[in-house]
Order: C-alpha cells, then sequence, then structure tokens
C-alpha cells in the first residue's frame, strides 16, 4: 500500500511539475506579448523584432547556464537528430503555419489563455489534423524524405570540431552583436 | 508587486527568465522546454476516443505515447500562465479576429477561423515533419547548439518570412 503511493507519487510529480513550469513559461509569453498574433506575424514582417529579442537573449543566458551544468555532470543534454529533409523541409512547412496561424505550438497555448478565439477555435484544430495526417504519413515519410541528408544528433561544435566553450563564446558574441544592431536601428 | 501588473515587459527581461527556467527545467524536470509533441499526443488520442485502441498501434505512436505527461501539462500551464498574466495587467479579452489581420484582411471571424486552421494545419503536420518547434528548436535545441535545431530555427523563420511578405506584400 505505501510502495504503491510512493509510486503513484513518483508518476505524478512530473505532471505537477511541468504543469508549474506551463505557469511560469505562458506567464512570461504572456508579458513579453507573444502570444499576440499582431507580434508575432510583425516579427515575420520584420516590423517588430520582439520574438527574436525574446528567443535570443533567452539562449544567451540558457546555453552558458546549461554547459556548464552539463560540465559539473548536473544535468545531461538532449540533442535531437536531424537530416537536411527534416529540418530544411520540415522547417518551411512550419514555417508557412507559423505565418498564417500567426501562432507557434506554446504561444497558441497562451493565445488561448489571453481570450483568442482564433487561436482556441482555428489554430488548435488545425495543428491536430496536421499532426494526425503526419502520424498516418509517418511510415513512408520516414523511409525516404526524413532520412535524406541524415546527421543524427551532432552538435556545432562535434560538427565544427572546435572545443564546445570556444564555440559557446562566438556564439554568444554573435548573440550580442545581433542585438546591439537591433538595438542601433531602432527596432 | 507592480510589474506583474504591467502590460509587457522588456523583451531581454522576459527572455533572461526564459533562459533561467530552462536551467531549471534541465536540472528539475530532467527535460528540455518543449512544446509541440503534445498536440501530437492529444490529435492521437482524439482519434483513438473515435477509432479505438487500433490507433495506438501506427508507428508514430509507438514513437510518441498517446498520454499526458509532464509536457501535455505544461502546454496546459501556459494557458493558465498567460491568463494569469494577461487577467493581472487588464489585458485579457475574448477577441476573434487579431488587429493586423482585420487591417489588412478584412474583420470576419470566419475568414480567420479558416486562415488559422489552415495556418494550425501546416503548423502542426511542420513541427511533427522537423520534429520540433519555436521551443524545442528554436529555444531549447539551438542554445544546446544542436544542429537540427539550428538548421529548423533558420527554416522556420525563412518559411514565415517570405510567407507572410508573400501574404501580406503581394496578395493583400
Amino acid at each position: 500500500m505505501e510502495k504503491n503511493q510512493q509510486l503513484s507519487k513518483n508518476k505524478k510529480s512530473p505532471l505537477i511539475l511541468g504543469f508549474l513550469f506551463g505557469i511560469i513559461f505562458g506567464f512570461l509569453l504572456q508579458k513579453g506579448g507573444v502570444t499576440k498574433y499582431d507580434v508575432i506575424v510583425g516579427q515575420l514582417l520584420l516590423t517588430d523584432f520582439t520574438v527574436l529579442k525574446i528567443m535570443l537573449s533567452a539562449v544567451m543566458v540558457g546555453m552558458p547556464g546549461v554547459y556548464l551544468m552539463e560540465h559539473l555532470g548536473w544535468v545531461q543534454l538532449y540533442p535531437k537528430s536531424g537530416s537536411i529533409g527534416m529540418n530544411v523541409i520540415g522547417g518551411l512547412i512550419f514555417g508557412v503555419g507559423f505565418a498564417l496561424l500567426g501562432y507557434c505550438p506554446g504561444t497558441i497555448a497562451g493565445a488561448i489563455g489571453n481570450g483568442y478565439l482564433d487561436a482556441t477555435v482555428g489554430g488548435l484544430i488545425g495543428i491536430w489534423i496536421g499532426a494526425g495526417v503526419f502520424a498516418a504519413l509517418y511510415p513512408k515519410l520516414n523511409k525516404g524524405i526524413l532520412k535524406v541528408g541524415d546527421f543524427g544528433k551532432i552538435t556545432i561544435p562535434e560538427l565544427v570540431k572546435v572545443n564546445k566553450w570556444i564555440v559557446i563564446i562566438f556564439v554568444e558574441g554573435l548573440i550580442l552583436a545581433l542585438l546591439l544592431w537591433l538595438e542601433s536601428l531602432g527596432l | 508587486m507592480r510589474f506583474l501588473s504591467e502590460i509587457q515587459w522588456s523583451p531581454y527581461i522576459v527572455g533572461i527568465g526564459i533562459g533561467v527556467l530552462s536551467w531549471l527545467s534541465f536540472l528539475i524536470l530532467k527535460n528540455p522546454l518543449s512544446c509541440s509533441t503534445s498536440f501530437a499526443s492529444t490529435s492521437g488520442m482524439i482519434e483513438r476516443l473515435f477509432r479505438g485502441k487500433k490507433v495506438e498501434e501506427k508507428p508514430y505512436y509507438q514513437k510518441v505515447k498517446l498520454s499526458i505527461n509532464w509536457q501535455w501539462m505544461l502546454v496546459l500551464g501556459i494557458v493558465f500562465g498567460s491568463f494569469l498574466s494577461a487577467a493581472l495587467s487588464g489585458d485579457f479579452m475574448w477577441k476573434w479576429v487579431p488587429p493586423l489581420w482585420e487591417a489588412e484582411i478584412g474583420k470576419s471571424p470566419l475568414i480567420r477561423l479558416i486562415g488559422a486552421a489552415i495556418g494550425g494545419i501546416f503548423l502542426g503536420f511542420g513541427a511533427r515533419w522537423a520534429d520540433g518547434c519555436t521551443s524545442g528548436h528554436g529555444i531549447s535545441g539551438t542554445m544546446q547548439l544542436t544542429l537540427s535545431s539550428w538548421i529548423s530555427a533558420i527554416f522556420f523563420f525563412v518559411g514565415g518570412i517570405l510567407t507572410a511578405f508573400f501574404l501580406f506584400r503581394f496578395i493583400v
């Protein structure tokens, strides 16, 4: 009995933790303005750079922390495997949807919480249909296009064969330069 | 605590917050922040309601399990977190048509719903094809310096920018 309770507790805690992380994530997304169609499409029309500023500053802060914790043995990394067929073509298809819908999978949840009914009624149903169609086509796609140009779970330091800390410093510098440039243009 | 009731924060403050949340996510959730897979499992669970257990036999649902996991709860949490933020600042409102869409295309909710649904189909299909979205690839993957995530993130924006310009600068 006690053991069972322990077991169900362990099963439930990731759900509760996931929910708490989601609340904070959603709070930040809404405060950032990216639960709004106008802000996201403004980014894609290159008139409003809020989306890019949020993403790049999150990466600037996240990257050194995550790599440091990995170095200390506190966490492991979870690089996703990929291929040219997957990431280039999938990325482009996603982009078409990104512009038409004006939300992405995370921000559409935020848009729903914000009261935006085009997200709740139209967008959500569309995403479910799109994901379901992919699941139906997956066996076929997985034998063909998804395997084209396969490169596996490689990271950029592994690809260029440079020490990861040097790559991190380089990417940090590149992001900082891009953000400073955007600010200098008044964007 | 006045900052909690502000309508919008600096994007850099929000970005730093998401960056710190990512550290905690690796440390506590033992997973990077990501969203889109739970839309696939939900889609499968809805299909299972109508077509029964055989849906679980599809190869894709062997890979993506049809159950409610931490990520599904994270996405649900986003809805509540966003509502909380919007309610605190008075920014919550029921709305069918976003202002930019209304100015460029029109105020018909039906047209907007059709546009959003078509966009959603591409988005949901593309997220599965690329195996990630703006959070899983765009933020969590790029910070791990994963090649697949950098390529995906770049092409999310290439596809998005081309489509947005085509739609709003050529068609309407």
